[in-house]
């Protein structure tokens, strides 16, 4: 089968939400010794850019793309090893991602963290109520670019600033950008933590993190 | 006499019965999770299975709790005087707790809260009639986190009579919160029969009830305070997206609350209460004004009531920035809705932008939508036959009916007088009043309220010592 033929089908798998087939298509194309890279980047990397114009259309909202997100990373499990092999790449960028200690609300990074696997970065979600000591130790670990701490409740973000904080006493604030979210979390509360940007959405994060990783 | 008082009904017998059913088979079979140490040791001294931080509560711990749980709670304000009851379908609305952002009625800006903001809006809550609790509606960055939610509480009681609905944010700040409390009362009997505050605690969804809220509900307990379930499904990202199946997570979560408070203390008083809300599938927002967040209120609030519990709900808010069309007609519907079904504490009027701002010219505007609320409430009054022959006959001697005596006896008593807020003016007195906009009207309002004295103002010994204890506080 031609990349482009597979590629048209995968994509469309993506975009109709079909995971079987979606999984069925990665593992014909590493079978069959396709171009991986090609295949991710326009086969299923062009289903999830069908799913944000929909989005953007107004035709699909947030199951579709939560979906169409896991899909997407489903498949990147299957292809992403035989990359590493090959010595090709595909990650846009690492990103640890934790709600802060002491708070337990999660909803809203887990549709950050997916949408961001779904847009290529390589994503560490460490669930919620996490020490920053935890956050810190994975992102050293996993050499991230980005750390995303989130908090819901007005008593759980002086976390965020903390952990900065923490990152300036050990001499490691340089190494990544920070960036905060939840709802309490406002500009004002951004610059006196010392972050490098906040989202007040999923959308906008995706797009923060695009930014920040040039 | 009221012939019907009107009500909104959306369960059937049937469903209640089946929604309890399956909210206490999920409590036995999947449990719940806690993670609080006295929680837990008081689950184990009742014999209930764990498996890690889960436990799975037995359906005949659930209904032995039930019955122990008291079916009324009176509030008694600051100088110890009965203000409300809640039981049955009686109503009372309260400005909802803890916004962080003030919506400045003087300047129109959006911006984060200061102490003396919250001071002067609960000022004006003491001058409003239609709403009968205060809350802790405001949190201000002037004082340290650590003092944010007890130095609410000193704050609101220095400036407003009314009982209140507060919570902690911290464990440290219940003993501070209790002793603001007792200073209103000659002991903790006193203050146990004469409950002056709710605390609200919030599980988390699903099925989850956090070391800070769970201490919350065990202190409450203990000392007789009611404690006021705040459980708050998310249908379609942290509850099931069906309103049904979003009702039953609720359920699940306050029975949960009800086992926590009665094993603490049996007879501890407690409110079936939420403040869930769909999902916007669009926004990922947590839309309040959402007509489904509100029939989920009002299934779990028939829950609570099949129960024979106490109920509460947060309605009456808008997810609107400002005091604008939307916020009129959320927080009417709102409003409107809680009063018909009958819910016991509705959290709301005043909270724009998904509960984190509050407005004071959204507050007297709701002030009014709970005064025409009211009304409906009260029903076609039956003032004894006949209802019109006998009147009708009069108007053929005097051909105007303005001054019957029935009309002078009885206008007072039929209608609902809304204040100057609400606009029925003539379209040229309008324009000669400046063709103002309710908001307008509301914003002048307030300014009036403000330069008034205060309503019920506090002693000024009571007073002296709230300041020695927010001094004490403030120094640790």
């Amino acid at each position: 089968m031609s990349v482009n033929n597979i590629n048209s089908e995968i994509s469309d798998a993506i975009v109709n939400l079909d995971k079987e087939k979606a999984i069925d298509l990665a593992k014909k194309a590493v079978s069959e010794n396709l171009n991986l890279v090609d295949v991710i980047e326009n086969g299923f990397g062009k289903g999830l850019e069908r799913i944000g114009d929909l989005w953007k259309e107004g035709e699909f909202f947030l199951p579709e793309l939560m979906v169409g997100g896991n899909i997407m990373q489903d498949a990147l499990n299957i292809l992403l090893p035989h990359l590493k092999q090959t010595g090709d790449t595909f990650t846009k960028g690492k990103v640890v991602i934790a709600t802060i200690e002491g708070d337990i609300h999660s909803i809203g990074k887990t549709i950050v963290g997916t949408m961001l696997s779904a847009n290529g970065f390589e994503v560490y979600d460490l669930g919620a109520d996490v020490p920053i000591d935890k956050i810190i130790n994975e992102a050293l670990e996993k050499e991230v670019d980005i750390i995303g701490v989130s908090a819901l409740l007005t008593s759980t973000m002086i976390g965020q600033k903390k952990l900065i904080e923490i990152l300036k006493e050990k001499n490691l604030r340089e190494k990544f950008k920070v960036i905060l979210g939840g709802a309490p979390v406002t500009q004002n509360w951004m610059e006196d933590c010392g972050a490098d940007g906040y989202a007040p959405s999923a959308i906008e994060a995706i797009n923060l993190v695009k930014s920040l990783i040039k | 006499m009221t012939i019907i008082r009107p009500k909104i009904k959306l369960l059937d017998e049937e469903h209640q019965v089946e929604i309890l059913k399956e909210a206490k088979d999920i409590l036995e079979n999947q449990g719940i999770f806690l993670e609080n140490q006295e929680a837990i040791e008081i689950f184990e001294q009742n014999g209930i299975a764990r498996d890690g931080n889960h436990f799975s509560i037995p359906a005949d711990v659930v209904d032995k709790c039930l019955k122990s749980a008291p079916s009324k709670i009176t509030l008694y304000d600051r100088e110890g005087k009965e203000s409300m009851t809640l039981q049955k379908d009686q109503i009372h609305y309260d400005p909802g707790s803890a916004a962080i952002f003030i919506l400045d009625e003087k300047t129109g800006e959006i911006r984060e809260a200061v102490s003396k903001d919250f001071a002067l809006f609960s000022k004006i809550v003491g001058h409003l009639d239609n709403i009968e609790a205060q809350s802790t509606a405001l949190v201000y960055n002037d004082v340290p986190k650590e003092a944010q939610d007890w130095h609410r509480l000193y704050t609101a009681l220095s400036h407003c009579y009314k009982p209140i609905v507060t919570g902690t944010f911290r464990k440290d700040s219940f003993p501070i919160m209790l002793e603001i409390l007792l200073t209103c009362r000659l002991s903790e009997d006193d203050l146990a029969r004469k409950p002056l505050a709710i605390f609200d605690a919030c599980p988390s969804p699903p099925l989850k009830w956090s070391d800070l809220t769970t201490q919350s509900l065990i202190d409450a307990a203990r000392h007789m305070i009611p404690s006021e379930f705040v459980s708050m499904p998310l249908a379609g990202a942290s509850a099931p997206v069906t309103l049904i199946g979003c009702i039953t997570q609720h359920c699940a979560e306050c029975l949960a609350g009800i086992v926590i408070t009665q094993l603490t203390k049996t007879g501890a008083p407690v409110i079936w209460g939420g403040s869930p809300a769909i999902l916007d599938m669009r926004q990922g927002t947590t839309p309040m004004g959402a007509i489904e967040t509100m029939m989920i209120d009002i299934g779990d609030v028939e829950m609570g009531k099949y129960l024979n519990l106490p109920t509460h709900a947060y309605m009456s808010l808008s997810d609107s920035k400002i005091p604008d069309g939307q916020a009129g007609f959320e927080g009417g519907m709102g409003a409107l809705l809680a009063g018909l079904a009958g819910v016991n504490m509705i959290s709301g009027p005043g909270m724009l932008d998904f509960e984190s701002t509050q407005s004071i010219e959204k507050l007297l505007i709701d002030n009014q939508i709970i005064g025409m609320v009211k009304r409906l409430l009260k029903g076609i009054i039956d003032h004894g036959t006949p209802f019109a022959s006998e009147i009708l006959k009069d108007y053929n001697e005097t051909e105007e009916l303005l001054s019957h005596p029935s009309t002078l006896n009885l206008f007072k008593k039929e209608f609902f007088f809304p204040s100057l807020i609400i606009d029925r003016m003539n379209r040229d007195e309008w324009k000669a009043q400046g063709s103002k906009s309710i908001r307008k009207r509301a914003k002048e309002e307030a300014i009036k309220i403000e330069k008034k004295p205060y309503n019920n103002p506090i002693d000024e010994s009571l007073q002296k010592e709230l300041d020695k204890i927010a001094f004490e506080g403030m120094k640790k």
